[in-house]
């Protein structure tokens, strides 16, 4: 009986594929991570327009274009991050990341600046009507998103300054680029959502 | 006769080791066998102390104008129940049985992310942990300690900080909060290790159903829980923050909670009767001496009803006045789910026919649950049909509909695979005598208060009330509805003992005391800490079949 | 679809039909003031026509599988001789499949088209000319009713015309809520229909006998949800005419009740209760403008008596546990005083 189970085991060697832990891993947890996102969007939409009260986002709202294109741009920086690792070129790929960690901080500090305006120059809090409270919930959740993942990619960084990284670590930081773009594309919806659509 | 590896159980190198490190090393274990039972056995004590919280009630409604506790204890006891059962029973004891037995049954070594599946389960047991912190920590405004009392499903604006002030809300939300990152943790686990370490062989098509019903249901928590853990920061940000998310002075919409609640409240159901389901695809043919009738029909019915679930979920908010057309679509929708459901009680049918059933403990369960499952599926298109459901909703007969699924369903299966899987965790057998004390104790118990308890749904009787009128004929209902309840008390003492005696004394098991045929059975009673001493090879949907059986093996079928 | 046609359509069963018959016969089912196997009015007929066709099928249903399954557990048991062979393997059938897939699905289209047919006729109704309005505020724990046409503003019980069915005039009820969820139910009458801050819902009623028709809160509320009970008085044209009379008038000013009234002016009991012509013009409580004209008080859980009214105002928690209204801490005098004061508001 045995002996089948080894003659069948050479077989199927060669054939036995089957999906990568990592990636299966991340895509579930963007799915999940989706299905918050998407209830608060469905929340912004669904409260356009019956503030009782307060500004509205014509009246306050400016298109982030500086930190769009910096978040954005980080995707590719993270990508050219990724392809470096691969091929074992860590001093490149640690440029990269620095890269991305700065155009990651530039989109959190634009962000903290558009608030700072919002609340001191316009009035405008959570609490103030429910453009308020679905704005600072909705933008507020996907930046605590990106600080998640600049911390990610700022302890990767570290290790690379380090000289700690080398190309076997490349998958790891694969699957946390994974979750860097689903945060990047998280917030083309936001930002057509809630800055163009919505005005 | 079927191989067995000849290795030391669990902690028989425990000999000269303190208590304490034994402790310890259940604290800090990642082995996906061990988190299971530490989900099992976490689950039965808060399913001890929900049932407690049930007996409170039963005592209270036994007869109108009881003063058994007051209205804000009642109303504490029905939030906390409810809540118990979903959140700290349900999840924790079906992700604990899917922890213990998918590696086992893929022919895989343990979970894909241990440590993840470590983290899941403690995070789960700390929300658990701070629901019932409440009692002590939480004040509400008419003193010190108040657990919630919004209802499990804390409907706004009831939950708002006005109508509902102190804390007691806040652990509701905290507390099933943790439990929800708990649950899409081991969901991703058991999607990563279904679809990347099953054993050579073991192709999608060949995998026993139990795993494929774990691959659906983990996929359903995905998207089912989102909603839900967004619903509880945005009433979180409401309760301290003072956003207006539900806050109907400021413009809020009570209803979007409602969706919001039930777009993860429906699916949740049927996350919670899949596994049930996964365990009856395993047991009934067994015991039946033959193949589950029609692998790809049932693997199709439950993609279907994975996917139709999600959008069925405001026939819970008939009544709230979505319009005709919203009320026309979400009764086709509800209707239709029914057809799958269906499909898969015909195939366990058609499995039994022609078989030769052995009426072993988890074969009794199971037929328990094939009849009421049937009802309260029956009964759950009583309350599809909208108008229909404009009367029976919010009343007794919902209450007794969906205790039907959960109790007489879910739970029922849940003991089947208790007594059919026990033997494999403990490698003891639990004993058949208890068993049929339990069974019939709590069957009649089960039959007295759910059966009768749609009765005064039809009479009228609303839910969540702590008393009733004594004109409208509800009195002699109620308490025989609640003497069921005590009979079904005696039936879980029973299965309680039966587990705690069959540790040391009961018949030792082997490897494949069912004469079963899936991997878990090919590897000892309990399995060593890396399950299989060979990475198994499989051909067909089952392995152990084809190797006693080697003149008719199933790989001619496929 | 017209008002007065509804009760003829095919779905929903003429009121002398035997399953109507058969089931008002089942005391245990349809005995009791709140069984909705006891229809009332037109909605509740009609959900009840639809309810005995579900029923119908599914009971056919459950007969059907229930005893196949019976049946194979009987016939296929295993018998003590013959464990050693292995019964023959059967793997499925793509016929069978198919069957029981069609089956189930045009069971569905026909229970499908039922219930839609209902619901339109129920929901989508043209609403009569002379159709009463009535405006239900949920509160917690109290039922408001206004009636914007009359003119008139009461509390806990509703009263409501007679609709008799060849000349409709049925009770069009809006609602909405002034804090939290609530449900209006009343079985016999219709299917209930809830309360919604920042929502309004409108149901209608017409029924034909008159009497008391009685129902409770059916969404929880809060800590006295089981006690905000429902109390409609189906009346005659005359009583209906009699009542409404009554209550667009002003209380009558009465000698014995004047230093009640005094009291009541005086404390805070104006900052949530209204009497009509008086300093009392407060919201957030039920109006008492014809207080004393009510059958109970505190929302249906009580007889209105003196003696149950005094000790309501002396101690609201003592009848009703989680009630918004506040001990107002009257000495014995002052409660006697204001209690004659309410019970004169006839």
């Amino acid at each position: 009986m045995s002996e089948s189970i080894n003659t069948i085991a050479a077989d199927a060697e060669e054939l036995w594929q089957l999906p990568d832990k990592g990636q299966v891993g991340m895509a579930c947890l963007i799915v999940a991570e989706t299905a918050i996102f998407a209830i608060f969007v469905v929340a912004y939409i669904f409260y356009l327009g019956k503030s009782l009260s307060g500004p509205t986002p014509a009246e306050v709202l400016k298109l982030p274009i500086v930190g769009t294109v910096c978040l954005l741009s980080s995707s590719l920086t993270v990508h050219f991050a990724v392809a470096a690792l691969e091929k074992g070129k860590a001093r490149l790929s640690t440029l990269w990341l620095a890269a991305t960690v700065m155009l990651g901080a530039i989109f959190l500090g634009g962000t903290a600046m558009e608030w700072h305006e919002l609340i001191y120059r316009y009035g405008l809090t959570i609490q103030t009507n429910l453009f308020g409270t679905t704005f600072y919930s909705l933008v507020g959740l996907h930046a605590t998103h990106v600080l998640a993942g600049l911390l990610m990619l700022t302890l990767v960084l570290i290790f690379g300054i380090k000289g700690k990284l080398n190309s076997s670590h490349a998958h790891r930081l694969d699957m946390l680029s994974y979750y860097w773009h689903f945060v990047d594309a998280v917030w083309v919806v936001v930002f057509i959502v809630v800055y163009v659509v919505g005005i | 006769m079927t191989e067995t590896t000849a290795v030391l159980p669990y902690g028989d190198h425990s000999h000269g080791k303190l208590w304490l490190d034994t402790v310890a090393s259940w604290i800090t274990t990642v082995d996906h066998k061990r988190i299971g039972l530490l989900y099992i056995g976490y689950a039965l004590v808060f399913l001890v102390i929900g049932g407690i919280e049930a007996l409170v009630m039963r005592v209270q409604l036994s007869m109108p104008n009881n003063h058994f506790v007051t209205p804000a204890v009642f109303n504490r006891m029905f939030t906390m129940h409810g809540t118990t059962m979903v959140f700290f029973v349900g999840m924790p004891i079906l992700f604990g049985f899917g922890n213990y037995l998918v590696p086992l049954m893929i022919g895989a070594r343990d979970m894909a992310f241990p440590r993840l599946n470590a983290f899941s389960f403690w995070i789960s047991a700390f929300g658990g942990l701070l629901l019932y912190f409440s009692f002590v920590g939480g004040d509400g405004l008419y003193g010190a300690g108040t657990a919630p009392d919004v209802g499990w499903f804390a409907y706004a604006p009831l939950t708002a900080r006005i109508f509902s002030p102190g804390h007691s809300t806040d652990y509701w939300i905290l507390g099933v909060f943790l439990s929800g990152i708990g649950s899409v943790g081991t969901a991703l686990n058991l999607v990563v290790t279904i679809l990347s370490l099953r054993c050579k062989g073991m192709t999608l098509g060949r995998m026993p159903l139990l795993a494929w019903i774990y691959l659906v249901t983990s996929w359903m928590v995905f998207i089912a829980i989102g909603p839900l853990t967004a619903a509880q920061i945005m009433l979180l940000l409401d309760r301290s923050l003072g956003s207006h998310f539900f806050d109907a002075q400021a413009g809020g919409s009570a209803v979007l909670w409602m969706h919001f609640f039930w777009i993860f409240g429906h699916p949740e159901v049927y996350i919670l009767v899949l596994p049930a389901f996964g365990f009856a695809n395993e047991i009934i043919p067994v015991f039946s001496r033959k193949a589950i009738f029609g692998y790809p029909a049932m693997v199709a019915a439950t993609v279907g009803i994975g996917f139709i679930s999600m959008g069925v979920w405001a026939h819970h908010m008939f009544t709230v006045g979505l319009g005709p057309a919203g009320n026309i679509f979400f009764v086709f929708a509800t209707m239709i789910v029914s057809v799958p459901t269906g499909i898969k009680i015909f195939n366990w049918l058609a499995t039994l026919w022609g078989g030769k059933i052995h009426f072993a403990s988890p074969m009794l369960f199971s037929i328990g649950f094939l009849f009421q499952f049937l009802i309260a599926g029956l009964t759950g298109i009583m309350l599809s049909v909208a108008p229909f459901d404009w009367q029976l909703g919010n009343s007794y007969f919902v209450v007794a509909h969906f205790h039907y699924v959960l109790v007489g369903a879910i739970l029922f299966m849940i003991f089947a695979a208790f007594y059919y899987w026990y033997p494999k965790m403990t490698g003891r057998m639990l004993s058949e005598t208890l068993a049929k004390w339990h069974f019939w104790l709590f069957l009649i118990g089960f039959h007295l208060t759910f059966d009768l308890m749609h009765v005064p749904g039809v009479l009228g009787m609303p839910r969540r009330v702590y008393t009733y009128e004594a004109d409208r004929n509800w009195g002699s209902w109620n308490m025989a509805v609640s003497i069921g309840a005590i009979i079904q008390t005696a039936g879980v003492l029973c299965f309680v003992w039966n587990m705690i005696r069959s540790y040391r004394k009961g018949k030792l098991a082997g490897a494949d005391p069912w004469d079963a045929w899936t991997l878990e059975w090919k590897t000892s009673s309990p399995p060593p800490h890396y399950n299989f001493a060979e990475e198994p090879v499989v051909e067909s949907r089952r392995p152990l079949w084809d190797l006693k059986h080697p003149n008719e093996t199933d790989t001619e079928y496929e | 679809m017209s008002f007065a046609g509804i009760l003829s359509t095919p779905t929903t069963f003429a009121i002398e039909s035997w399953p109507m018959r058969f089931f008002h016969k089942i005391p245990f089912l349809s005995g009791g003031p709140t069984s909705i196997f006891s229809p009332q009015a037109t909605p509740a007929h009609a959900i009840f026509g639809v309810s005995i066709f579900v029923l119908a099928i599914t009971l056919t249903i459950f007969l059907v599988v229930a005893g196949l399954l019976a049946y194979t557990l009987v016939r296929f048991r295993h018998r003590g001789g013959d464990s050693a062979t292995e019964p023959t393997q059967v793997y499925g059938s793509q016929q069978i499949e198919v069957l029981w897939t069609a089956l189930p699905i045009l069971i569905v289209l026909v229970l499908f088209l039922a219930t839609a047919r209902i619901i339109n006729v129920t929901e989508r109704a043209r609403k009569p000319a002379n159709a009463l309005d009535v405006v239900v505020i949920g509160h917690q724990f109290w039922w408001e009713y206004r009636y914007p046409t009359l003119g008139i503003v009461t509390a806990n019980e509703l009263h409501i015309p007679a609709s008799d069915p060849a000349a409709p005039t049925p009770t069009y009820l809006t609602m909405t809520s002034a804090d939290v969820d609530h449900s209006f139910w009343v079985p016999k009458l219709a299917g209930k229909m809830d309360l919604i801050p920042n929502k309004v819902n409108v149901m209608w009623i017409d029924p034909s006998q008159p009497g008391l028709y009685l129902g409770q809160c059916a969404q929880y509320c809060g800590m006295a949800h089981a006690r905000m009970l429902i109390r409609v008085y189906v009346d005659t044209p005359l009583q209906f005419a009699q009542w409404v009379a009554n209550q667009k008038q002003l209380p009558a000013n009465s000698a014995s009740a004047a230093e009640g009234k005094k009291i009541f002016e005086n404390t805070a009991c104006i900052n949530c209760h209204r009497v009509a012509g008086t300093a009392a013009t407060g919201k957030f409580g039920p109006d008492l403008t014809h207080l004393a004209s009510r059958d109970t008080i505190a929302s249906g859980i009580v007889k209105n008596t003196p003696e149950n009214l005094r000790m309501w105002i002396d101690d609201p928690e003592s009848l009703k546990m989680g009630s918004m209204m506040p001990k107002m801490h009257l000495n014995e005098d002052e409660l006697n005083a204001v209690t004659a004061y309410l019970t004169a508001l006839k």
